[in-house]
């Protein structure tokens, strides 16, 4: 970013003469900065995973969690600032509830995504504010079947079959791209979600995380709900028997 | 009101509000749809069907009226009580619907318009005197009926009717209704419903209008007095 300094980049409702607006960058950034989360939807629901980055040994274990149900079929994973998200998940929460007042029903999940990518997007606009530091994933089985969209603080907003958010998210989205997602059920997209998670995760970084999964599918009652201890202590399992395989494969080569 | 009531003209000094007596207390009345309303779910999708008279007490202020207004393409709403709540209730309906279909991409869910037609219906639920059966179809749920009686409640049901008609055929329905009728079966069953209750019903009459709604759009047909089933 040569142009720190230019006197552009302080307020969200300037251009630079290139056309770009700074803020939004820097909160671009500021998501990058956090722990990976990913989101799967595949043929029977939609699994979520998160690498909770632990900065200090003395928290709750059930701390800082960063993932959220915003309805009782729609869950949100965030990476960035937790504060900022929790803002979010309580606009996306309003809006959900709104709709069911309103319409009896509950919100289709990309009606949600879109009116929350349009609150983003306000924080975009005006120099008194400044844009979200987070990007959401909001994902979730409607009428219409499994559904995951990822919103960035620039109020964009994507339906994916797969995508990733935060530090390792290249890495993540390349482990994503070999699943072949719309053939798998949630139940092996837990597992490989946790694989994911904890082959992206750099140790001499960041030593400590913990690993959050939830799903929404038919076995959780098509519910946003965590995975159940059994499975989550087999899906982690899973993944560290890989990443042991894995480490031993590099041994071999060397 | 209407331009065809005389008023007695008004002469200084004389007191004639006695005359007043002469008009037929009925004409004084709002329109009101006094009618026969009715809604049935079939396979592949909804029969709804509903007279055509608009009566002021007595006075039949309309013999061939459509009380089956769209709401949204595949969504349409049968419409008994006042005329002029009811109307304007179906308006502000379908122009919310219509905002809502843009906004979602998508033609909206049938219980959404319900729902929106309740919501109205329960909180002015003082001042309307609406009795709405909301019937159409939507990809997820295929062929609904919701039933919204006088204090806004809203039930879905498989057949529905309404109006002060739909007293005369409560056990005709009961005890001809069948679940999964063909879309024939399902009209003949509507229209020898509606014709059952229009020539008992004193506010009910003129021809019998059916509407079927399915994933196709809409049919309408219209079956004048000549065209009704004889029942005696």
């Amino acid at each position: 970013m040569s142009s720190i300094g230019t006197g552009y980049d302080l307020s969200a409702s300037q251009f630079s003469p290139d056309g770009r607006v700074f803020q939004v960058e820097y909160a671009q950034k500021a998501v990058e900065n956090s722990g990976t989360s990913i989101g799967l939807r595949c043929k029977d629901g939609v699994v979520f995973a998160v690498e909770k980055i632990i900065t200090s040994k003395l928290f709750e274990p059930t701390s800082n969690k960063r993932i959220f149900t915003v309805d009782s079929h729609m869950g949100l994973a965030c990476a960035g600032l937790l504060a900022d998200a929790r803002a979010i998940v309580e606009i996306a929460r309003t809006e959900a509830s709104n709709f069911r007042a309103e319409y009896g029903s509950p919100i289709p999940i990309k009606y949600l995504a879109e009116r929350v990518s349009m609150y983003l997007h306000a924080y975009t606009l005006y120099s008194a504010v400044r844009p979200y530091g987070c990007s959401v994933m909001i994902g979730g089985v409607d009428e219409s079947g499994p559904q995951l969209f990822v919103s960035d603080p620039s109020g964009l907003c994507h339906g994916y079959f797969g995508s990733a958010t935060g530090k390792a998210k290249q890495n993540a989205k390349t482990e994503i791209e070999k699943l072949k997602l719309t053939g798998m059920t949630c139940r092996e997209l837990v597992k490989e979600a946790a694989k994911i998670i904890y082959l992206v995760h750099d140790e001499v970084k960041d030593k400590h995380f913990q690993l959050e999964l939830s799903w929404v599918c038919e076995e959780s009652n098509w519910k946003h709900a965590p995975v159940p201890k059994v499975l989550f202590d087999e899906a982690e399992k899973f993944a560290k028997a890989a990443l042991q395989e894995d480490s031993s494969d590099e041994d071999e080569e060397m | 009101m209407e331009s065809f009531i005389c008023k007695p003209k008004y002469v200084e000094g004389v007191d004639k509000s006695h005359l007043k007596q002469l008009i037929p207390e009925q004409l004084q009345d709002e329109p009101m749809t006094g009618t026969t309303i009715m809604a049935i779910e079939f396979d592949g999708g909804v029969v709804i069907g509903a007279d055509s008279r608009t009566s002021m007490g007595a006075y039949c202020s309309n013999r061939y009226a459509d009380k089956l207004t769209p709401v949204t393409d595949k969504i349409f709403c049968c419409r008994s009580g006042s005329s002029a709540d009811t109307q304007a209730v179906a308006d502000i309906v379908a122009s919310y619907m219509e905002i809502l279909e843009i906004k979602m991409g998508e033609p909206v869910a049938v219980q959404i318009a319900a729902n929106t037609f309740k919501e109205i219906c329960y909180n002015y639920r003082d001042r309307l005197t609406a009795g709405i059966i909301v019937a159409g179809w939507d990809k997820m749920k295929k062929g609904q009926v919701y039933i919204i009686p006088l204090g806004g409640m809203m039930l879905r049901q498989p057949v529905a009717i309404g109006g002060s008609g739909s007293t005369f055929i409560w056990g005709y329905v009961d005890a001809n209704y069948k679940e999964g009728m063909t879309k024939d079966e399902a009209v003949e069953f509507v229209k020898n419903a509606v014709t059952l209750a229009l020539t008992r019903d004193n506010s009910s009459s003129g021809v019998v209008r059916v509407g079927i709604i399915t994933k196709d759009g809409v049919e309408r047909k219209v079956f004048t007095h000549d065209k009704l089933p004889k029942f005696q």
